[in-house]
């Protein structure tokens, strides 16, 4: 057992060690955010229209608001739900007002038409177009494909724009109703293209739902090419239907060609981000449209599942915002650390004071409980991103108790077998089975409260619950492969088997009733007053007499032997025994 | 404490004795009363001091102030929202930590500002939070939900184990008289219920059902062989287990104490109000009177529970019968041999 013990912690330390050097793990636990500082934000997804968000929905929500994190150039942000109800962000130092808007505010998804396009880059200072020869727009625009909406600032930005390297400060939601200069970020099979929009014409929330599928060749064979489809509502078709009448004839203008006048296409802006701008092929009057062109399965399924999400509009009411500066959290860890190292001293102590050497076990079991426990959380923040909180430190310090309770029980039913008059070595066997049962009992209650506050709580009270957790699986694995093995050596030794007074298993301080007791005599069970025992079977009766308490045996025997001198007719000798 | 271990010798032989079983109906009083001032001092102080997780509101930390005037927070937040009456606290210190009602981005920013001014300390040792009322109420529902999940789990767990409900009723019925004289502990106390201490509150159950469960293990074994035993009655075997594992239950709630002891006192002191001391109050009253309960109500309870069972009726009387003769024998056996 101990050998095992050894392998598993040599196991785990292997494990992280490979980690670190791998350059993911750390040797220290990763720290929550109200240990390192920075800002937690926990927002409860409001849909309008007040139904309820399934789960789909705010998984969406999740990669949206990651995504325009990420694009306002937070690093290391953390971004999870919170028991299918919330979302928490975590951020490192403060956010922007401006980012706190852009988190807060509801997917903005709706489709422009293109005026212009060009590639990704910026164009390069020398080669841009002079002051004087920048378009200027002749007339007010008639629709919103007109070019008239270029005016000279619109194509300086549109020009600067440089979509490779994207400016992470677009922190302001552009105007639906004037034109928009954005990008259509780089894909697999595609450079990042520049677009010049004209103003909002369809809203996502005109969206009614969204799929994809293998498309249907003119035959109705499935062909292999992958199809996204769109359905709008009753508004949203008939402004499509004006659009694609518009977007068809430049398409037809250009002689039906791809490539053609860039104008023939719209743009699907989310959040201001171009995700796709099909071109129009047809008049759309069924409200149905289609888009195709190089989908895969999984580029047509993100599609799908953006446009289905920007039919949703989901905004973020922030339910708790707060801003932990990593010195108070580093302060609060370091004075809870020296609390805890206190409590621990003063429990060694107690320990000692109590057990004596066996003291000593219990010291060394709960150091090797802490090891453990230290190594899981390492390696649980390697694999699974766990991060140590201020109330994960507290469980960890409440569990010291708990821990130890389970060497007390344990040595206190070795004690109780030593009182009974067993040798040390089947004292602690005996000790062992029947401790062994409470302690199995006593932490599947613990365990149980901490998978169920683990799976139901929220927020810091899930931290807690995972170390109490953690901590009790820790302390089954000390006790069986640590505790309970060291005491079988130790029972063996000379210290601790002659039961020293020192070793806190002296029989005489335990005032233990031997089962030889001289004067030749064994206390075998024939000396028992058998005629008390008014018992129907024989086995019941042992064992109601291994119960009696050892005052009651003493009285017992005392009796007996009074008797026995009685009979004997003989006086005191005998009934010196047993004194 | 003369010799912690002759006390625990003497508790295991039955030469001394602590009747618990006995006297259950002075301890149940007791843990009435304790439990209906639990309800009525809150009620009567007007409900608990509710932390701003719950009040929603906005919070402000300054850290390493020059000074520790509460009136310069005060005329700090005054100074943007007139008429406001902020809670101005000196934390641990040189921290302060002022509480105001929910504040706009602007006022937030504004007070920030301020109080940086006024406690001349740097901009990032203001640390502000804005907390909506929902989020203590949504912690707390949660783990509400969560306890009685647990509860529900934890009883059957318990009556599988025990072969009997009535062992977990009574776990029960001593884990509620510990529940609410935690909670009466805060409201008598005024210290903030915040999530933190709602975490400890949850510990707090949690380890009065493991503190139990380890002394109805000991009950469980005493009482096994019940039908065939006449060496002492139902409640007695109650009491004796209780006895007998007294010492194991003084020596775990030290040991369980010593730790939480260490964070409440030593932490109150130098780190202010904060999750680890909110949480250690809810835990070092649990411990306390979690195991006391264990001792004084869930096992005398256990004992009263099943007393009444006909077959375990009988068998007291078997006992009594069996004391009758035995002392009828000592007497006649004793007088011949003294003579």
């Amino acid at each position: 057992m101990l050998v095992w013990l050894g392998v598993l912690i040599a196991a785990m330390t292997a494990v992280l060690a490979g980690g670190t050097i791998a350059g993911q793990a750390g040797w220290a636990p990763k720290l929550a955010l109200d240990l390192e500082g920075g800002t937690q934000m926990i927002l409860a997804p409001k849909v309008e229209g007040g139904s309820g968000i399934t789960e789909d929905q705010l998984n969406q929500a999740v990669a949206i608001i990651r995504q325009r994190v990420d694009g306002s150039g937070v690093a290391e942000a953390e971004i999870s739900t919170q028991s299918g109800r919330n979302v928490v962000v975590s951020l490192p130092g403060t956010p922007a007002k401006e980012t706190r808007a852009l988190i807060q505010a509801s997917a903005d998804m709706n489709f422009r038409p293109v005026i212009q396009t060009g590639p990704g880059a910026a164009v390069p200072e020398a080669s841009r177009t002079p002051a004087d020869q920048l378009p200027k727009p002749t007339a007010e625009p008639a629709n919103s494909s007109d070019e008239n909406w270029i005016t000279p600032e619109v194509y300086k930005q549109f020009e600067a724009l440089d979509c490779d390297n994207p400016s992470q400060d677009k922190q302001q939601r552009s105007d639906p109703t004037k034109p928009l200069v954005t990008c259509e970020p780089a894909s697999a099979n595609s450079p990042a293209i520049k677009y010049i929009l004209g103003p909002v014409e369809v809203k996502g929330s005109n969206i009614k739902s969204s799929s994809f599928q293998l498309q249907r060749g003119a035959q109705g064979a499935v062909t292999n090419e992958w199809a996204v489809n769109i359905q709008f509502d009753d508004a949203g078709t008939t402004k499509f239907k004006e659009i694609t009448e518009r977007l068809y004839k430049f398409y037809a203008a250009g002689g039906g060609q791809t490539g053609s006048d860039p104008k023939s296409q719209f743009a699907i802006v989310l959040d201001d981000q171009v995700i796709s701008a099909p071109r129009s092929l047809a008049v759309i009057t069924d409200g149905r449209p289609q888009i195709t062109g190089g989908f895969t399965e999984e580029s047509a399924k993100a599609l799908s599942d953006q446009l289905r999400f920007g039919a949703l509009p989901i905004s973020f009411e922030i339910q708790s915002e707060q801003q932990i500066s990593a010195t108070l959290g580093g302060e609060q860890l370091r004075m809870g650390m020296l609390a805890g190292v206190i409590g621990l001293l003063l429990v060694f102590v107690y320990s000692l004071f109590q057990y004596r050497a066996l003291g000593l076990v219990t010291v060394a079991s709960l150091v090797i409980a802490g090891v453990l426990t230290f190594l899981a959380i390492a390696i649980l923040g390697w694999t699974e991103n766990y991060r140590l909180s201020l109330a994960g430190v507290a469980g960890l310090i409440v569990a010291i108790g708990q821990t130890a309770d389970s060497f007390i029980v344990y040595f206190e039913r070795i004690r109780d077998e030593l009182r009974e008059g067993r040798g040390l070595v089947s004292a602690v066997e005996n000790g062992w089975k029947r401790a062994k049962r409470t302690i199995l009992a006593s932490k599947a209650v613990n365990l149980l409260a901490a998978v169920v506050l683990f799976f139901v709580a929220v927020g810091n009270v899930r931290g807690f619950a995972f170390t109490l957790g953690l901590t009790a699986i820790a302390d089954l694995i000390v006790v069986f492969m640590f505790t309970h093995p060291t005491l079988q050596l130790l029972a063996r030794t000379k210290f601790f088997g002659e039961g020293h007074r020192f070793s806190g298993l002296d029989p005489k301080r335990l005032g233990a009733v031997p089962l030889y007791r001289g004067a030749g005599r064994m206390r075998t069970p024939e000396d028992k007053p058998v005629a008390v025992v008014r018992a129907k079977n024989t086995g019941a009766a042992a064992e109601a007499e291994r119960r009696m308490t050892i005052a009651e045996r003493r009285l017992a025997e005392k009796q007996d032997q009074a008797q026995q001198a009685q009979l004997a007719g003989t006086s005191k000798s005998a009934s010196k025994e047993g004194k | 404490m003369v010799n912690f271990s002759t006390f625990g010798n003497e508790l295991y032989t039955g030469k001394r004795s602590y009747d618990f079983v006995g006297y259950r109906k002075i301890w149940f009083l007791i843990a009435g009363i304790a439990v209906a001032l639990s309800i009525l001092i809150p009620i009567a102080k007007g409900g608990f001091n509710l932390g701003i997780e719950f009040r929603g509101g906005s919070e402000f930390t300054v850290s390493n102030v020059k000074t520790t005037d509460a009136s310069l927070g005060e005329k700090a937040v005054q100074g943007v929202v007139t008429g406001s009456v902020p809670r101005v606290a000196n934390v641990a210190g040189t921290t302060m930590r002022i509480q105001t009602d929910k504040l706009t981005d602007d006022e937030t920013l504004q007070i920030k500002e301020g109080l940086t001014k006024a406690y001349g300390v740097t901009d990032n040792e203001v640390t502000s939070t804005f907390v909506g009322p929902t989020w203590g109420a949504d912690v707390t529902k949660q783990a509400l939900m969560g306890l009685a999940i647990f509860v529900g789990l934890a009883a059957v767990l318990m009556a599988l184990y025990f072969r009997t409900w009535k062992m977990s009723l009574s776990a029960l019925v001593g884990m509620a008289v510990t529940m609410f004289m935690t909670a009466g502990v805060y409201g008598l106390s005024d210290f903030e219920v915040t999530p933190s201490a709602i975490i400890g509150f949850l510990t707090v159950l949690s380890y009065s059902l493991y503190d139990t469960v380890v002394v109805f293990d000991k009950i469980r074994e005493n009482t096994s062989d019940m039908q065939a035993s006449t060496r002492r009655t139902f409640a007695e075997e109650v009491n004796l287990a209780i006895n007998q594992t007294l010492v194991r239950s003084i020596n775990t709630m030290v040991v369980a104490i010593l730790p939480v002891g260490a964070i409440l006192f030593i932490g109150a002191g130098l780190l202010g109000a904060g999750t680890l001391r909110d949480l250690s109050l809810a835990l070092f009253v649990g411990i306390l009177v979690g195991t006391a309960a264990t001792i004084f109500i869930a096992a005398p309870l256990y004992a009263a529970l099943r007393q009444g069972e006909p077959e375990l009726v009988k068998q007291a009387k078997r006992v009594e019968q069996r004391r009758a003769e035995a002392a009828a024998k000592t007497t006649s056996s004793a007088s011949p041999a003294t003579a």
